[in-house]
Parts: C-alpha cells; sequence; structure tokens
C-alpha cells in the first residue's frame, strides 16, 4: 500500500513538475498545438517520452530505495543493523532483585559473527549478563535466566526491561528493536526490520546485475545463459514456424473452400479458447516431457492464431479486386497467388504477432513444469534454492526478449507490408 | 446482316430472378435487350434497384442470367473473361503492387514477355498522364490518379468492351469533369465498345453516344436516346457542350422521369 501511494506520488508529482519545465523550454508550433479538442481527440495523444522514461526510472528508484540498493540516493529505513543491549531486571526466590545487561550484536543475515566478549567485573549479584547475536529481519529467543544463579529455580523471574515492567505475552520496545516474553518466561529479542525488503523477497538491483554478470560468465547450473534463452527462442521459432506452415494453408483453404470451412470451423472455434497451458498435462502424457512436448504444444498454440488470420485474410479480400483480377484475365491460381495473399500479409502479420507473443509465454511456462534447458528452467530451478535475484534477472530477460520480438515484428511489417491500413 | 448480328455485344432477353431468404422473389432484370456495335459508348442511367449493375454483372460474366444470352463477338458469355475490361468505382487497385505492375498485371497475367509489357504500360502511362508515376505506390496517389491507373490498367489487356460501373462516382467535381474528358479520348482513340453505369445525368448526357434509362421492379429498359453530344464533346471544352441548345431540355427530362420513378418506389414501400 505504501509503495502504490509512493508509485501514485510520483507519478502526479513527475507530471506537474514536467508540464512546469517543459512550458518554459518547450515550444509548440506545430498544427496539433493548434487544436482545441483534445480530450477525445486520438490523433493528438502520442506517447510522452519524458513520462515513458520517468516511469521506468521511477520502478528502478523504488525497488532501490526499497531494497537499500547503492544505484539510488534515496533509501527507506532499513533493518537495524549493529551493536545494541538493554538491562533485565530479575526477582529470584527470597524477594531480592538484581540487573544485568544482554548484549547484543545484530548481522547482516548469513554473516554472523563471533560472540560479543563480556567484561566479567561490575557484574555482581545474582542476574549474570548475556550475549546473543541476531540476523538482521530474524528473532532470537533465549533464556536470560539461564546463566544466573539459581536461575531456574523456583520463584526466579524477570519482572522488567530497561525498567519497563513485564510478564508473559507482553512486549517491551528497546533500542534497535523489541523484546517480548513468552508464556514460558523466555526472552526473544526482534530487531527493527525497518521498511526495506529482505533480499529473499526482493534482492537490490545491483544484486540482479551482478548475477546477470555472473551467470552470463560462467552460467547456470552448468547451462550458459545464452544456451538457456537460446533454447527457448530455437522451441519458440521452431513451434511458431511450423504453426504457420500448417494454419496458413488451413486458413486459406477455410477462406476459399466451404467444405473446408465446415469441416474445420468447430475445430478451430473449440480449440481457439483453450488456453494453451490447459494442454501441458495432455502434451506431457503424449508426447513427453522433452522436445517433442514443447514443441507440439507451441506448434498448437500458434496453429489456430494463423489459421483464424489467413482466413480472415482472405475474408478481407475486397470482392471488386477479385472481380478486376478475373477481368484482367487471371486464373484462380495466379488470383489465389497474386491478389489473395499478398492481400491476406496485413491480417498475417497481426495474427503473427500475437502467435509469437503466446508462444514465447508458453514456451516459459512449459519450461517451468519440465526442462533441462531454457530460460523457464532457469527460474523455476533458482526459485527451488530461493535465488531470487536470479529469478528476478530471469523474468527481466524474459520481458525484454518478448518486446524485442515484437520490436522486431513490427519493424518487418513495416518493410514488408507499407500498404497496411491504407487501402 | 449475318455479320452486324455476330460482331457486337448483344443482349437477348436477359432477365434475373431470384428468390429471397424470406420465401418471396426479386426480379432484378427482365427481358433485358440491347445491341451494341463495336466503338458504341452507352450510358446506362436509372434510379437505385433498376439493375443497372446486375446487368453489367452479367455482361461481365460474373453472374449467369435466368433467361436469355449474352453474346459478344459470335460467343456467348459464360463468365468473366480478359475480352471485357472493368472499371470499378474505387478499391479494384493492387496495393501491393507499384502503378507499373498494376497497369501491367493484365499481360504478365497472360504471359506476355516483359520487354513487351514494359513498352506497352510507358505507352499507356503517357496517354494516361502518369508516365513519372510509373514506380510510385498506388496508395501514394489522388483519388483521381488512382482512376487512370485503372482505366489505363484495362486498356493494357486491349480488351474488346470495356465495362464501366460509376468509374468516377467518387471524384470531386473538378476531378470528374477532367477525367471525362479522359474517357472520351480514350474512347475516341482506342474505338472501344464501352458500357457506363453512371448516376450522374450530366455524365451520361456527355459521354454516352445512346443512353440507356432504366426503371426498377421489375429492371427493364424504360426509355433509350441517341445523342450527339459525346462526338461533339471529344477534346471539346465540356462546358461549352452543357450550352447545347438541345443538352438543358434532355437533362431536365431524364431528371424528371428518374424522379418520379423514385418517386414510385418511395411510395410502394411506405
Amino acid at each position: 500500500m505504501l509503495i502504490l501511494a509512493i508509485y501514485i506520488a510520483i507519478f502526479v508529482l513527475a507530471y506537474f513538475v514536467y508540464k512546469l519545465v517543459a512550458k518554459r523550454f518547450e515550444k509548440k508550433d506545430g498544427f496539433t498545438s493548434r487544436k482545441t479538442v483534445t480530450f477525445g481527440d486520438e490523433t493528438t495523444v502520442t506517447a510522452n517520452r519524458a513520462a515513458s522514461i520517468i516511469s521506468v526510472l521511477s520502478i528502478f528508484l523504488i525497488w532501490g530505495a526499497f531494497t537499500g540498493s547503492k544505484y539510488t540516493p534515496i533509501h527507506v529505513p532499513g533493518p537495524f543493523i549493529g551493536e545494541t543491549s538493554f538491562n533485565y531486571t530479575a526477582v529470584n526466590v527470597t524477594g531480592n532483585s538484581d540487573d544485568a545487561k544482554v548484549h547484543i550484536i545484530v548481522h547482516p543475515v548469513n554473516k554472523a559473527p563471533d560472540l560479543p566478549e563480556i567484561d566479567p567485573s561490575g557484574d555482581s549479584g545474582f542476574a549474570r549478563d548475556d550475549r546473543i547475536t541476531v540476523g538482521a529481519w530474524r528473532t532470537q529467543l533465549f533464556r536470560a535466566q539461564n546463566n544466573d544463579v539459581s536461575g531456574k529455580g523456583e520463584g526466579y523471574k524477570i519482572v522488567a526491561i530497561d525498567g519497563q515492567p513485564i510478564e508473559p505475552g507482553k512486549r517491551v520496545f528497546i533500542d534497535g528493536g523489541s523484546v517480548r516474553m513468552t508464556a514460558k518466561g523466555s526472552l526473544s529479542y526482534e530487531p527493527s526490520k525497518g521498511w526495506q525488503m529482505e533480499p529473499i523477497w526482493l534482492p537490490a538491483p545491483e544484486a540482479v546485475v551482478s548475477r546477470l554478470i555472473e551467470i552470463s560468465r560462467d552460467g547456470y547450473q552448468n547451462v550458459t545463459l545464452m544456451e538457456n534463452l537460446g533454447w527457448s527462442l530455437y522451441r519458440v521459432i521452431l513451434g511458431f514456424v511450423l504453426g504457420g506452415i500448417v494454419g496458413i494453408p488451413l486458413g486459406y483453404a477455410m477462406g476459399l473452400n466451404d467444405w473446408f470451412r465446415g469441416w474445420f470451423d468447430p475445430i478451430v472455434e473449440f480449440m481457439r479458447p483453450v488456453p494453451p497451458l490447459a494442454l501441458i498435462p495432455l502434451v506431457i502424457i503424449w508426447f513427453g516431457i522433452w522436445e517433442q512436448g514443447k514443441i507440439s504444444l507451441l506448434f498448437l498454440a500458434s496453429l489456430w492464431i494463423m489459421t483464424i488470420a489467413a482466413r480472415a485474410g482472405v475474408s478481407g479480400v475486397n470482392i471488386t479486386k477479385v472481380h478486376a483480377a478475373y477481368s484482367l484475365g487471371a486464373s484462380k491460381f495466379q488470383l489465389l497467388s497474386k491478389v489473395i495473399m499478398p492481400n491476406s500479409l496485413p491480417e498475417i502479420f497481426t495474427g503473427a504477432r500475437v502467435a509469437m507473443g503466446v508462444c514465447w509465454g508458453t514456451v516459459v511456462a512449459a519450461e517451468l513444469v519440465a526442462a533441462e534447458k531454457g530460460a523457464g528452467k532457469m527460474i523455476i530451478a533458482a526459485s527451488k534454492f530461493q535465488q531470487t535475484d536470479i529469478v528476478i534477472m530471469g523474468i527481466i530477460l524474459i520481458g525484454i526478449i518478448g518486446y524485442g520480438i515484437d520490436i522486431l515484428m513490427r519493424i518487418a511489417e513495416k518493410h514488408l507490408i507499407p500498404w497496411k491500413g491504407r487501402s | 446482316m449475318a455479320k452486324s448480328q455476330s460482331e457486337g455485344l448483344h443482349l437477348n432477353d436477359v432477365s434475373m430472378t431470384f428468390s429471397l431468404p424470406d420465401g418471396g422473389s426479386v426480379e432484378a432484370l427482365k427481358n433485358v435487350s440491347l445491341d451494341l456495335k463495336e466503338g458504341e459508348l452507352m450510358a446506362v442511367l436509372g434510379p437505385s434497384g433498376c439493375g443497372k449493375t446486375t446487368l453489367l454483372n452479367i455482361v461481365a460474366g460474373f453472374l449467369a442470367p435466368t433467361g436469355g444470352t449474352v453474346m459478344l463477338n459470335g460467343h456467348e458469355v459464360l463468365g468473366p473473361h480478359s475480352e471485357r475490361g472493368m472499371v470499378f468505382q474505387q478499391g479494384a487497385l493492387f496495393e501491393w503492387m507499384t502503378v507499373r505492375k498494376n497497369v501491367g498485371f493484365g499481360p504478365s497475367m497472360k504471359g506476355t514477355p516483359q520487354a513487351q509489357i514494359d513498352k506497352r504500360v510507358d505507352e499507356l502511362l503517357d496517354i494516361v498522364g502518369l508516365h513519372e508515376f510509373g514506380e510510385k505506390a498506388v496508395y501514394e496517389l489522388s483519388g483521381g490518379m488512382q482512376q487512370r491507373v485503372a482505366l489505363a490498367r484495362c486498356l493494357a489487356n486491349d480488351p474488346d468492351v470495356i465495362l464501366m460501373d460509376e468509374p468516377l462516382g467518387a471524384l470531386d467535381a473538378l476531378t470528374r469533369e477532367k477525367m471525362q474528358g479522359l474517357v472520351l479520348k480514350l474512347w475516341k482513340e482506342t474505338g472501344k465498345t464501352i458500357v457506363l453505369i453512371t448516376h450522374s445525368v450530366e455524365e451520361a448526357l456527355l459521354l454516352g453516344e445512346r443512353l440507356l434509362v432504366m426503371a426498377p421492379r421489375p429492371g427493364r429498359i424504360h426509355k433509350e436516346y441517341g445523342l450527339p453530344f459525346a462526338d461533339l464533346s471529344v477534346g471539346a471544352d465540356l462546358r461549352e457542350i452543357k450550352k447545347h441548345k438541345k443538352f438543358g431540355p434532355t437533362r431536365d427530362e431524364i431528371l424528371s422521369m428518374i424522379w418520379e420513378m423514385e418517386e414510385e418506389i418511395m411510395g410502394r414501400k411506405e
């Protein structure tokens, strides 16, 4: 909730700051700047590049701020790390009371120091000083009375922490954390957690970057990063191409012939809404968990999309173009190759972009289930060892590749079918 | 006499009746007979629903009539063929081809050698005034230029008959006037038989050597005119032709004729 509030605040603040700055520097003299009706006129809305940059930066800023990253200047309070101590007051069976001190070292996770030395001099009375270490974000349960004289005896109890009375179930706040007494009279020290995320939940950006460098150099579990991503891409492209090779001719046949359309309509319309992920169990039963299974799954994922795109492409051909071609002496085959095929390219490209997106998502999911190599396999393996930094690195790479594929498809579309939307 | 019967375009009692899904039937055309000599330009006018387009589609071979026959130069029309070229209102050009490729489409379908196609395309682009635009994409051209491409593409096949379905209907008034001049020029220079469907009475008067007014329900020939304007118009200022003493009265007569038919349809509908 806090993060959401901060994010919204950055959004609003950045907007006003940008408008202030933009007013100063930006000179608007284009035609669009003279339009008075902009709300509702889609042509006046172009993505504000400054907003895009600030958007991405603010995500990294929040990420860094909540993980104590060294990349970001601002941090939310981190967990308490360092030395602290508290005094407790104990009462023994005779009714005497005595104080003793507990020395605490709160250390970063996985870096346990030696127990602190205690100077025994000046520690008189039956309660004896204690020492504990505890990792940040952790809690430490201990019995202060164990080393006290007759601390395990009847009638002995701890009654106060730093002068504040305590009893089972109660909590007392001290410097750098809090102390709670359990029902059985043990003390439990909990260092204050701050607002930062523990690396196991969300590692800092630099941890992800250093993981990326490490894994692209050394690989992960004896598989290089390029191999992992390459296998995923290879599966996607092979499945997608196979889907197109079968789907496009099938779509053409459905668009050109009533028997084909009647025959395959129920199959296509039935299979289209079935998410490819729902087919994974069946594909595993039929084809096993290795390459054949995954390629079959991706083939099925792209097949229906490409079929429907090709069918729509044929249906979309203007009848006057068909009439014109026949009147100019085209044969049926010439009509198909010179008119219907090029005319359906825009639809097929749209379908191909959708199919590539679906395939990329499906391959990662399929690799999560079972794979030797692949982007999905890498992150599911890392998650089993709680290597959150690798998981996040994998997700970012998967996102970048998916985005990259779409950009490439759009560039190809621009070059191959410049007439799209201009007939 | 035997020769004139076989040469040219002949429609013999062409009828088109089809049933509707709700059980009724439509008589789109009833007993339409027509003879066009080679080189004649016939304009066809009529209110909407009179079967003009159906008639053109039958002649083009896209529709088979339910009765009667269409004969061209002695053989029956049974389907689309390059002997009968079409010019549509719009949307019939191939956007994925350049202007040159569009114009050369017909010859290349027949396997004409590329050198011959290129020569023919150059000639035609010169005639329609587009020789600088050969390598352009068709979607980069204005509406009037696109129709010039459509005319050139149709002529590239050297068809016996050219069928025009409101070829200038989507153009603005000025471009339309220019294009009317071009159609007349092409007609005179090539000597093609042309059937021109139009909504504009003035256009029909200016371009039609013969003018056919059709009536709806059932679609039939209502009246035919032989007109002098087309011959006068070739190469002339079309605006001067409109001042001809017979032009105004003929136009008014046809307009009120079509107006009456339209009103009759409206009355029946209510």
